[in-house]
Formats: C-alpha cells, structure tokens, sequence
C-alpha cells in the first residue's frame, strides 16, 4: 500500500475494516477500473504496436467469424490514432501474441475489445503527441495529427514511425486520454467494406481449412456410433497397412487416422468403421412430446430468478397459461469443424477455430495432462460461420491426439460431415411455461415464467472437468464435469425470461438440468431465442385475451424511451394497423426483446403466408427496427440483423436434431433441411443510430424477435397458436386440424 | 494410382493419384486451390462447386477420371483480388457473405447461371442457386450480388 493510501485509511475508518476483511478489494482498488478489457490486459504495448514501416498492427483476444469484428475494431483504432483505415493490420486470438478476452461470444466484442481498443489508442496517440512535442520543441496543444504525420502551425512534422522507437507505450495503460466525441470520428459509423471479404471470392488462404504447412498429414476421427458407445474391437494392423496411412490412433474408444493424402485418410476411416465393435447403450431421451415431459421430470431444484410485487397491481379478473417448447437444435456449419496441430520438442501448435484461444489451451493442457499449458500455443484462423460453440475446440484435441502419433508431421483434421451433426454439442430442448393475469382494464398485472433446460456453456472453462469430446472416451476418461448455469443478468437458460415490460407481479424460475443426455452448449442467444419466443407470443396471447392491438399492447406495458422507440420504429415502417386480421392464409406478427435485457434493443414485423392444405408457411416479409447504441459499421449491423432473422426462421421453421434412444440420427443435410434461397423473405432493418451512447452487441439481437413474430403472424393469420417449435408443416396442419395427430413428433 | 492431365483455369496441370479419387482432394490438396470446400462430402451443399464445361458440379462426388474429360474451372480461374471477375466484384460490394465459406461455391453456381441466362430474374437466381446452403443466411446479399454482376456483364 503506498504512503498517500496508508494516509487515507487513516482517515477513513470504515475503509480500514474493509480492507482487513477483503484483501482482494484492496488490490481491486491499488488498480483502478479500466474500460472494457482494458482493464483484465493493462499494458498498452499489448493493444497496439505502431511498426517503423507505416503500419499499425493491433491486437485482439476477439477473433473473426464473419461478423466482421476486424472491422469494426480497425475502424475504432483508426479513428482515435489518426491514421488511414490501410495502415491497420489486426492479430486475433493467438495466446503468444494477443490479450486474453476470454471467449469471442454473447455479441460482447465490440463492447470489451473496441472500448479497450479505443482507449488503448488514444492514449498511445497522446503519448506520441507528446514525444512529437519533444522532438519539435512545440507544445503538445499546437500539434495536429494527419495520417500518422504529427505537425505543429509552423510546418514542422514527424510523423509515428520515426516516433516509433522513442514513444514508449510499453507502459500500464491509465484511460486517462479521452477518446474522441463522435462528430470527430472519420471512420465509426461508415459502411467500411470488410477486410476479410475480398480473399474469401478469390481463392485466398482465408480459414483454417486452407493451411497447408510442409510435410502435413491429413487426419480422420472415427466416432462411436452413439454417445454411449464404447470401442471393443478394431482392427488397426490392418488399417495401418492401407495405402498412405502414417497412423491409426487408439487410445481408449477415441479412434482416428493420418494418412499422406486427404482420401486415403477419408478410405482408412471407413474401413476402422467397418471393423471397429461397439457396445452400445440406450442413453437418450426419448423424442416428441415425451421429450419434453422427460426434460421436465429431470431432477432439478426450482431456483427462483427474478421475483417483483407490486403493491398498486389489481388482482387479475383474467387469467391464461401456456406451454412452449423447443427441441434440440444444431449449429450446422457448412464447413465441419477443422484443426491443424503440429508437435515439436514436447511443446504443441494448433491452429483452430476455437472462440477462445486461451481457454481452449488451458482445457488442452488438462486433457493431455502431461502438458503445461506453457508449452500449447493456440493460433486462430478462421473457420465456416459457427454461431456459438460447436466442433471447433474438440476438433483441436482430436488433431493433437492424432498428431502425438505422427512424428512431428503436422496433421490436419477435419471432421466429416455425420461427425459435426451427431458430435457438435446442440442448442439445448427448452420447455417455457408462462402464466399471466389481466385486470379489469386488459392490462397486466400478474406474470410468470417457468422453464426447464440443459446447459447453454459448456465450452472450455465452463467447468471443473474438461469438455472437449475425446476426452471422455480416452482409455482414462475424462469427466467433463457440471457446468453452473450462465449468471443472471445476462442469464443462461434463463437469458430474456425476465420481462422488461411493466407486468406487475412478476415472477421467474429456471429448473436448470445440468446433466444432459446429448450434449448441450452454446447456439447463438443461448436461451434467448426460446425464452423469447415463449415471452412474446405468450404477450400476444395476453393481447388478444384483452382485445388489445399487439403494438399498443406493449406499448402500454414500456416505459424505457429506447424501447418505446424501436416498437413504434418497426411498426411504423410495416405500416402496422391497429387491429389488423389475417385472412386465414395471410397474417402479420410483431415481437420485441432487447437482448439479455442489456445489448441491443430489437422489434420485427413478420408477414406469413400460411397454406392450409399442405400446412407450409411461407414467411414472405420481415421488418426490424434496431438500437444498437453507437453504431461502428452500419452496414455490418445490418448483416447481423438480417442474417440472425433468416437463421432464426430457418430454426423456427424447419429445425430439430432427431435420435432415437440410441443414436443421434440426425447425420446430414437431409435429415437437417435448412431455409434456402425459394423460402428465404424480403428483409429490411431500420437502425436507430445514437453516437452519444455506448455500444450494444448486435449479433444475436434478432434471432428471438423474430421467432416470435412469426409465431405471432400465424396466430393472426389462422386463428391457431403454436407453441411448439418448429413449425413443420405437420405440426401446422395438426393445429389447423387437417390431420389429427396423437403425438406432436419431432419431424 | 493413375496420371491425369487436368485442364483448369487455362492451364494444363498433371497429377498422379487413383482414379476414383474425388476432384475436390485434388483440388485442394495437390494443386493448392483453396476456391472449392469441403462441406459435406454428399453433393448436398454446393461449398466444393466448380464448373466443368461450363456446367455447375459438385467436386466432391466427382471422380477426378471425369473431371479430367473436361475443361474444369474454379473461382480462382474467374479472376484475382487485383483484377477481379465482375461476380467476385458484385458479391464484395453486395458484402454478400458473414463467414464466406459457402462463397466461392455460389459465386461458381451463378457464373453458370448468367452464361446461360444473361439477364435472370430474382426467381431465377433463387432456383438457380437453391441446392447451394447458407447458413450465415446472406441469401439476399447473394441474390443482390449476382444481379449487380449480371447488370455490369451486360453493359
């Protein structure tokens, strides 16, 4: 504790008692708060470094999945060093040369990495200002800086790079320069074209898939046929006699192959399949409806989330329930996950997709448990759209199991196509119960949410165990252990189950079933889309009960003026009417949420057409109106809404994983039908841009709104509520009562 | 193992490999193309598309003998970063893609679209580009993209 600290405890008596009785709260203040992370990655040295050749090159912890992050983060650093957006090159997540940011998720990296960034870059401007001062013999206020060139009225100039080797930013950052106000900004709030889009249409080495590094083998995993398997017999003599095979991998019931050419490896694989035997269990859940009462028959403690009285609320004179599921659903990336990984004295190189560098290392080095996390470097590089947490880093400890065996020849590993769909851990099966009351006025004054789910973080450090596939079915297994739920207030399960409407009495309660049958982690939103999903329809289904309009249904119900204002925005580009009815087939939905109840405030307008006979609906139109506070790349912004509706319709749509109480049998694109490009709607995005306020995360801001309103556009359109997802067009002419069906069935 | 003479992109280039060894491997692997992906493996996705004729095929399930009968192209054959195909420069403006690993197979589907059909309708880009997956869901982009380029080969 430094003098002037002593000398205030002094003073302050009740600060010394804090300070006896939580020491970490005395280092927490030894060390003032930094923004964004800043304040977990200090030095500034470790944001930036201005190169004597002209260049630029910051580093981030975050890493590109084609939400355009390098950017955005180029964009900011631009702007608040003053130089062109060209001189900028970005390092993501590499554990030898970026910060730790942790995970690349919850749409948080423009918040943390471009706040850190932001701030690391004025001051680095500032202390090479200052240096400019020096040299020039001018105050630091007579300066102006052009492109990196540092001038004072007179003429005189230097510029970075020659000021690159006295400027010292290897120093503890103090966010002490300000950033600039946003009408100085040149770059934050342009469409900026993408840098990482012209080598992806013209054949450039753009994803991990696309390394090749000398002497690399190519390797193949060979999965249980099921999650319960356990491998009795194969026959791995004569597997290794195959043309080109370098190794064949046993290690427990983890089974794979590297062989010199990427066929022979695919060749080898099929024939360890042909001739490996399984025991096989019966470990899964059963599907349909059972599915669901299975889910909510799990043991697990009701935990109460969030509870609000009220003490002017009415008692309701109405009251309403309803049940909302969700099934299983994938990721389904285009490119199964890959990995490349290269062993050299002990120590270990991969190259991954993994959304997390450091916390990928940290569960390899437990893994491969002779390994000090010192002696693994985890490089990113890029892989197919992911949208949270699939293959990607138990693709990487199946690569350095393989690659353990190769003799230091790099081994690539991609996994197969029936790999990514039966292994990657799904968007876990949901069950949301809701219950509300209206009074006399049609205005609600009692509410309640209670739902039933699986584990929406299983990533890399989410746990004591180690959850990275293989380890669990190695000779000694690794447990990957239980994770805790995501806390409150972003919210795991319970993500988006609190409303932000005035409701009253209020009450929330999750019953969070850690273990899971089929493994669960983390889809885009985590429980957001369900929670969403039942939220807002179920307010529909309030609205009706109270005669009221949708729109001025929650309206009535929202005092916070940003939300207010991205509700009237939507409604008013749809040209919504008050009191509008479907015509049996055509309908139109409204829904709204601001996602995790903290990033970004989104409201869509969805038009449906539904046929009544084959019970297709065909989702022709979706408006949404979006807050994402200060905007950096509008068009960026408009690519994540736009894409997260599309995706969020092809989930509300179409989407369930199948199995039997065996087997996954979900294996490929026929068994997962996706929304293509004949059903795919006209979408359009209204930004409400606010420069003055602080980012909001984008990426997963539309998915549950627009799930939402389109169950909401069939209500109105058909007169029928779904609450099941998806809706098949079984499941809409069962509601319609074209066919009847006894069990609703996962189709 | 077999030797085949490919033709690709204007050249002639020689590989030795089994015969029923699929085009993507190939590709990918001896002549150090990084255009078609690998997806799928079953001719479902359309991330390996190349054209062969003209025609849009998936090299995945195409046999490397087959391949070798016709003039093959890929989308590093339509153009480079610095003197880009009108397609490779619609669908950068267009910012027709998150992730991009579906592109390269789109960008080829739509270049045997517009040989055939010089002025498409959406519908028609729609259909022509309906066996391809996005997941990123940049499908209006796509179509934006492809009608950007049809417009500029036009003119």
């Amino acid at each position: 504790m430094s003098a002037s600290r002593r000398d205030f405890v002094k003073m302050t008596g009740a600060l010394v008692v804090g300070f006896a009785l939580a020491p970490t709260l005395a280092l927490a203040q030894d060390r003032p708060r930094l923004p964004g992370s800043l304040n977990t990655n200090r030095r500034l040295d470790a944001w930036l470094v201005i190169e004597p050749n002209g260049k630029v090159t910051i580093f981030t912890g975050k890493i590109e999945l084609g939400q355009g992050i390098g950017t955005a983060l180029s964009q900011i650093a631009a702007d608040e060093l003053d130089v062109a957006l060209e001189r900028i090159d970005v390092v993501h997540g590499d554990t030898a040369r970026t910060p730790n940011e942790g995970m690349t998720a919850g749409s948080l990296s423009v918040e943390q990495s471009g706040t850190a960034l932001r701030f690391a870059c004025a001051e680095a401007r500032a202390v090479l200002v200052s240096a400019a001062a020096t040299k020039l013999g001018v105050p630091a206020t007579e300066l102006k800086v052009t492109d990196g060139t540092v001038t004072a009225s007179a003429g005189a100039g230097v510029t970075y790079w020659d000021l690159a080797a006295t400027a010292d930013l290897k120093r503890e950052a103090s966010a002490k320069a300000t950033p600039k106000p946003a009408s100085e900004r040149t770059w934050v709030g342009k469409s900026v074209a993408r840098r990482d889009i012209p080598k992806k249409f013209t054949g450039g080495a753009a994803y991990v898939q696309d390394i090749r590094l000398p002497g690399m083998v190519f390797g193949r995993v060979v999965r249980p046929p099921s999650p319960g398997a356990r491998l009795t017999a194969v026959d791995e003599a004569g597997v290794r006699r195959m043309p080109g095979v370098v190794a064949v991998v046993r290690d427990g019931s983890f089974l794979a192959v590297a062989a010199v050419r990427e066929e022979q490896a695919i060749r080898a694989r099929e024939a360890l399949k042909q001739s490996a035997r399984w025991t096989e269990t019966a470990s899964l859940p059963p599907s349909g409806d059972a599915l669901y009462r299975h889910l909510m028959s799990a043991p697990a403690a009701a935990e109460t989330v969030a509870e609000k009285a009220s003490a002017t609320a009415a008692t309701p004179v109405k009251t309403l329930d309803a049940l909302y599921t969700r099934p299983y659903q994938a990721h389904a990336s285009i490119g199964p996950s890959c990995a490349v990984a290269q062993w050299k004295d002990g120590a270990l190189t991969v190259w991954t997709h993994s959304q997390g560098v450091f916390p990928l290392r940290a569960e390899l080095a437990k893994a491969l448990a002779a390994t000090d996390a010192k002696q693994i470097r985890c490089i990113h590089a890029e892989g197919a759209g992911c949208y949270g947490h699939n293959g990607a880093d138990d693709v990487a400890l199946d690569a350095a199991l393989v690659a353990r065996a190769t003799g230091g020849k790099p081994v690539k590993l991609q996994w197969m196509r029936d790999d990514e769909f039966a292994w990657e851990p799904y968007g876990s099966a949901m069950v949301m119960k809701l219950a509300g009351g209206l009074d006399a006025q049609g205005n609600v004054v009692t509410w309640s949410h209670e739902l039933w789910s699986h584990p929406h973080s299983t990533r890399p450090g989410a746990s004591e165990g180690v959850n990275l596939l293989a380890a669990r079915y190695l000779a000694k297994p690794l447990d990957p252990g239980l994770p805790a739920d995501v806390p409150q207030p972003a919210g795991g399960s319970d993500r988006n189950a609190i409303p932000l409407y005035e409701f009253g009495n209020v009450k929330v309660v999750k019953h969070y079933v850690a273990k899971a049958p089929l493994r669960t982690s983390a889809l885009r939103t985590l429980g957001g889309y369900a929670n969403v999903f039942a939220l807002e329809s179920f307010v529909d289904e309030l609205a009706a009960a109270a005669g009221a309009d949708p729109v001025e249904f929650r309206l009535r119900h929202t005092t916070d003026p940003r939300a207010r204002a991205v509700i009237e925005a939507a409604a008013r580009r749809a040209g919504w009417r008050p009191g509008a009815r479907g015509d049996g087939a055509r309908g139109r939905g409204f829904a709204f949420a601001r996602y995790k109840n903290l990033a970004c405030y989104c409201a869509t307008v969805a038009d449906v057409d539904v046929d009544r006979k084959t019970g297709q609906v065909r989702l022709t139109r979706v408006i949404a109106a979006v807050d994402a506070g200060q905007i950096v790349n509008p068009d960026g912004v408009v690519n994540q809404i736009e894409g997260g509706i599309i995706q969020s319709a092809s989930w509300t749509l179409k989407e369930s994983v199948r199995f039997d109480r065996t087997r996954v049998t979900t294996r490929s694109w026929a068994e997962y039908p996706i929304l293509r490009f004949d059903e795919v709607p006209e979408v359009e995005v209204v930004l409400l841009d606010r420069p003055t306020e602080r980012f909001l995360g984008v990426g997963e801001g539309s998915q549950g709104p627009a799930a939402a309103a389109i169950a909401n556009a069939i209500a109105q359109a058909t007169g029928k509520r779904l609450r099941a997802l998806p809706f098949t067009p079984e499941r809409v002419k069962q509601a319609l009562g074209v066919v009847s069906v006894v069990h609703g069935g996962e189709r | 193992m077999a030797s085949f003479t490919l033709r690709i992109n204007g050249e002639r280039r020689t590989v030795t490999v089994d015969g029923d060894t699929p085009l993507l491997y190939v590709l990918r692997n001896d002549l150090e193309l990084n255009g078609p992906k690998f997806g799928c493996g079953l001719a479902q996705c359309g991330a390996c598309s190349v054209l062969i004729d003209g025609k849009d095929v998936r090299a995945c399930v195409t046999p490397v003998s087959i391949a070798a009968k016709g003039s093959i192209t890929t989308i590093e054959g339509l153009g480079t970063v610095q003197k880009l195909h009108p397609l490779q420069r619609a669908f950068i403006e267009e910012q027709a893609c998150q992730c991009g690993f579906c592109g390269g197979g789109m960008v080829m589907a739509a270049k045997a679209l517009l040989d055939r059909n010089p002025s498409p309708t959406n519908q028609d880009v729609r259909q022509a580009l309906n066996g391809h997956l996005c997941r990123c869901a940049s499908h209006n982009r796509i179509v934006r993209a492809v009608q950007r380029a049809a417009k500029e080969m036009r003119s």
